[in-house]
């Protein structure tokens, strides 16, 4: 049958529930410790050199629901794993919790959960366990996704904001802002029209591919909400280092700086869904570069700037023509301006 | 007070709208203020409208003697 | 080719530097009229850059920080009423009236629309037959066309759903008002590059001619900023006081006379209040009787509050350059971007914002 809608009755615990999950997510996320359907999941931990768990969460919400370059499914599964990326982690198991709106319909369901499948896949991790609720329509947008992870931490790896280092190099794994510029030409607000895709992809390969190379890698942050600004001013504090960027090495995609342009949009406060940046010691910067450009997901890869003893807890960009400012983080929502 | 974005004509349907590029992002324009532009024209936008046409080659020109001027002024500090 | 892109600029900035360095002899103190130049200034680091003798100072160009707060209340008491759609530029949802701002009116589910054209409020007025909707049209003279042309299309459409509130100011009355006034220090002006595009190079020539001040009409990229802040030094050096345009890849000598009848034809000058310089006469736009209808203050009632600035804010001098922003007392403690005092922290191209966020701790 066409159409099909979530109801009420999908959440009320009964049979109509049941046959969700049987019919929609159990075979969907496929895996042993979710077809046990226990009230918990159990998952083996492998034994060896990795003591120390990352643990971490996160809830979605985004407006469109599919936006090109991704959709809310696959930005559940990333961001969390790219949160236990960020820790050096390797994930073991992902929990996904829904909301769904009344009147949702199935179709559109199956199309977030084939894709939350495939993100899944492509990080080697399954969803492990999950809930699902329903509120009346009206009181979500279509549907809410929070998701959890957990990975395991080999002992070799202690990456945190607080360890930049004097003469680290600063690195992003590629242009910024691609995801929020997609996803508001995709919500059509201001008729933009564009080839703009989210980056919305797991980076734990590539941090595993850099880790290979370089375990020492002082820190590591993803900057979604707040952007890259934000991430770095964050590391300048919780560091109490100074951090020096070249406004000319960031990458950043044309059409990005256009939309930029245009709704007088400042792109360090724009978040990324699939990129990285990296605090790495200056001997081993060459080769951690190195081996985020022959990764896939950082072949556009580049320093951008450097931990300086100066300025401590702030964020100094030279700027093209020779002068200076500061970089704060975030404050408020960016509205579009006209002057 | 006012931003100002250049960019460039790519078709022009009816009611004086037009579609213009901005690094390669489209937006719908209109051409009250400057009917006289065409296709594969320059012009600044500002609030969706253009504002004025903008000569590619001008610009060069005067960036040309910006730094000619330069040039010279330098040898003879 | 982008004709504003200047691929060489990392050589000849410093080149500018040395030129003005060489000219800077004594000190010299220039407004920048424009917020969007306030902004510019400070995301290239320009500041950063210039010798001690040569002060920029931020002037009244920004449109969110002259628009006086009870201005923002009428719009906020236009947004409360019932099936009313209020469309603004996005620069304004944050500017604090006396109690509330657009932003906040937004959270509690009045519909306020962020739009990029005056023609997207238009166009919502179209789709929406059933509701009011109003533009809260703020502007200079650059944005003024632009909305005059929007009421013309809704007049064509017959839009008899659609409404203008008008909180439209004009740059050379302030300027004049600025200077009469006495109490500003300045030996020239950085002039608006986008305004000048309607306006042309006249409206400015009673700088030179009645207050022997210099003006450079100048562009934006950081190059335009540094080749109009040495402009202004050579004038001084050869001993002339005149009107230069050096945005000239885009500013016509005439401006755009199409742009300024459209804007004749809807509108007509009124005296105006502008936060911290009070009321200048002349120096607002209304609509004229044939598109009265649109009035949002003749259709609704909306009495105009005069408001009390907030007590220690210094916006009023900070807009007439007489003080800097961190020589406010409330500048970074009580008045910060997310919690504006103040309409110049509001706007991102209010000098205190723009002092805040790019400049904080930084300066010289």
């Amino acid at each position: 049958m066409k159409d099909k809608r979530i109801t009420l009755s999908h959440g009320a615990g009964g049979r109509l529930s049941h046959d969700l999950i049987e019919e929609y997510f159990v075979p969907c996320f496929d895996n042993d410790p979710l077809r046990a359907l226990d009230d918990s999941a159990v998952i083996p931990v492998q034994s060896g050199q990795a003591n120390r768990l990352a643990f971490t969460t996160d809830s979605y919400v985004v407006k469109p629901l599919f936006f090109p370059g991704g959709d809310i499914g696959r930005l559940a599964i990333c961001g969390t794993v790219n949160d236990l990326a960020m820790a050096g982690a390797r994930p073991l198991g992902l929990t996904a919790s829904f909301i769904l709106e009344e009147g949702l319909s199935l179709e559109d369901l199956k199309q977030v959960l084939v894709s939350m499948k495939g993100a899944a896949a492509e990080a080697g991790v399954a969803v492990v366990a999950g809930d699902t609720k329903v509120v009346e329509h009206g009181a979500a947008e279509g549907l809410y996704i929070t998701t959890a992870g957990i990975g395991q931490i080999p002992d070799n790896v202690t990456i945190t904001s607080a360890q930049a280092k004097p003469g680290d190099a600063v690195m992003v794994s590629g242009p910024i802002g691609d995801h929020e510029i997609a996803v508001l030409m995709a919500r059509g607000e201001f008729s933009l029209q564009g080839e703009v895709e989210s980056d919305c992809a797991p980076l734990n390969s590539l941090v595993q591919a850099m880790l290979k190379v370089c375990p020492a890698i002082h820190s590591l942050r993803d900057p979604t909400r707040g952007g890259l600004a934000t991430v770095l001013w964050e590391i300048a504090q919780a560091s109490g280092k100074g951090v020096v960027v070249e406004e000319g090495a960031v990458p950043i995609r044309k059409e990005v700086k256009g939309v930029c342009d245009l709704l007088g949009f400042d792109p360090y406060y724009l978040a990324n869904e699939g990129k990285l940046v990296a605090f790495v010691p200056e001997k081993e910067a060459a080769k951690v570069l190195k081996a985020m450009q022959k990764h896939p997901l950082g072949k556009e890869a580049t320093v951008i700037g450097k931990v300086t003893l100066g300025n401590p807890g702030k964020v100094l960009l030279h700027t093209p023509i020779g002068g200076h400012r500061l970089l704060e983080p975030l404050s408020g929502e960016q509205f579009p301006r006209i002057c | 007070m006012c931003l100002g974005i250049p960019g460039q004509i790519v078709s022009i349907t009816e009611n004086q709208l037009a579609v213009v590029d901005f690094n390669g992002v489209r937006r719908e324009v209109s051409l009250m203020l400057c009917p006289e532009l065409a296709v594969g024209d320059y012009c600044l936008v500002h609030v969706g409208f253009a504002m004025q046409r903008l000569e590619p080659e001008e610009a060069q020109e005067t960036m040309e003697l910006l730094d000619e001027f330069l040039e010279a002024s330098g040898e003879s500090s | 080719m982008n004709p504003h892109n200047r691929p060489d600029e990392g050589r000849l900035a410093p080149r500018l530097i040395e030129e003005i360095t060489r000219l800077a002899d004594s000190p010299m103190r220039l407004m920048e009229v424009c917020g969007t130049h306030t902004v510019a200034i400070f995301r290239s680091g320009i500041r950063s850059m210039l010798p001690p003798g040569v002060e920029l100072i931020s002037g009244p160009g920004c449109p969110v920080c002259v628009t006086p707060a009870g201005e923002i209340d009428r719009a906020i008491a236009l947004s409360r009423r019932e099936d009313m759609i209020l469309a603004t530029f996005g620069d304004l949802m944050r500017v604090p009236g006396s109690s509330s701002s657009l932003q906040e009116e937004r959270a509690q589910g009045r519909a306020v629309r962020v739009i990029l054209s005056p023609l997207d409020a238009v166009k919502i007025a179209e789709e929406h037959p059933d509701k009011t909707v109003c533009f809260f049209g703020v502007g200079f003279e650059t944005t003024s066309p632009a909305i005059a042309a929007a009421v013309m299309e809704a007049q064509r459409k017959g839009c008899n759903n659609f409404y203008l509130l008008s909180s439209q100011r004009l740059i050379p009355p302030a300027m004049r008002a600025l200077l009469s006034a006495g109490k500003v220090n300045i030996d020239g002006f950085i002039l608006p590059g986008h305004v000048s595009v309607v306006i042309g190079k006249a409206p400015y020539c009673f700088l030179a001619e009645e207050f022997s001040l210099p003006g450079v009409i100048t562009g934006f990229e950081p190059l335009d900023i540094l080749e109009g802040i040495y402009l202004l030094l050579r004038q001084r050096k050869e001993g002339r006081t005149e009107i230069e345009i050096q945005y000239s890849r885009v500013v016509q000598k005439e401006g755009n006379p199409r742009a300024r009848g459209i804007m004749g034809e809807v509108f007509a000058p009124v005296d105006a209040r502008w936060r911290g310089l009070g009321t200048i006469p002349a120096s607002g736009l209304a609509l004229r009787d044939g598109f009265s209808q649109m009035d949002a203050t003749q259709a609704f009632d909306l009495p105009l509050q005069d408001i009390a600035e907030t007590p220690g804010c210094l916006c009023g001098e900070v807009l007439q350059g007489l003080v800097r922003p961190p020589e406010c007392s409330l500048f970074g403690t009580r008045c910060t971007p997310e919690d504006p005092v103040g309409p110049c922290m509001v706007s991102t191209e209010g000098s205190c914002a723009a002092y805040y966020k790019y400049g904080r701790g930084n300066e010289g």
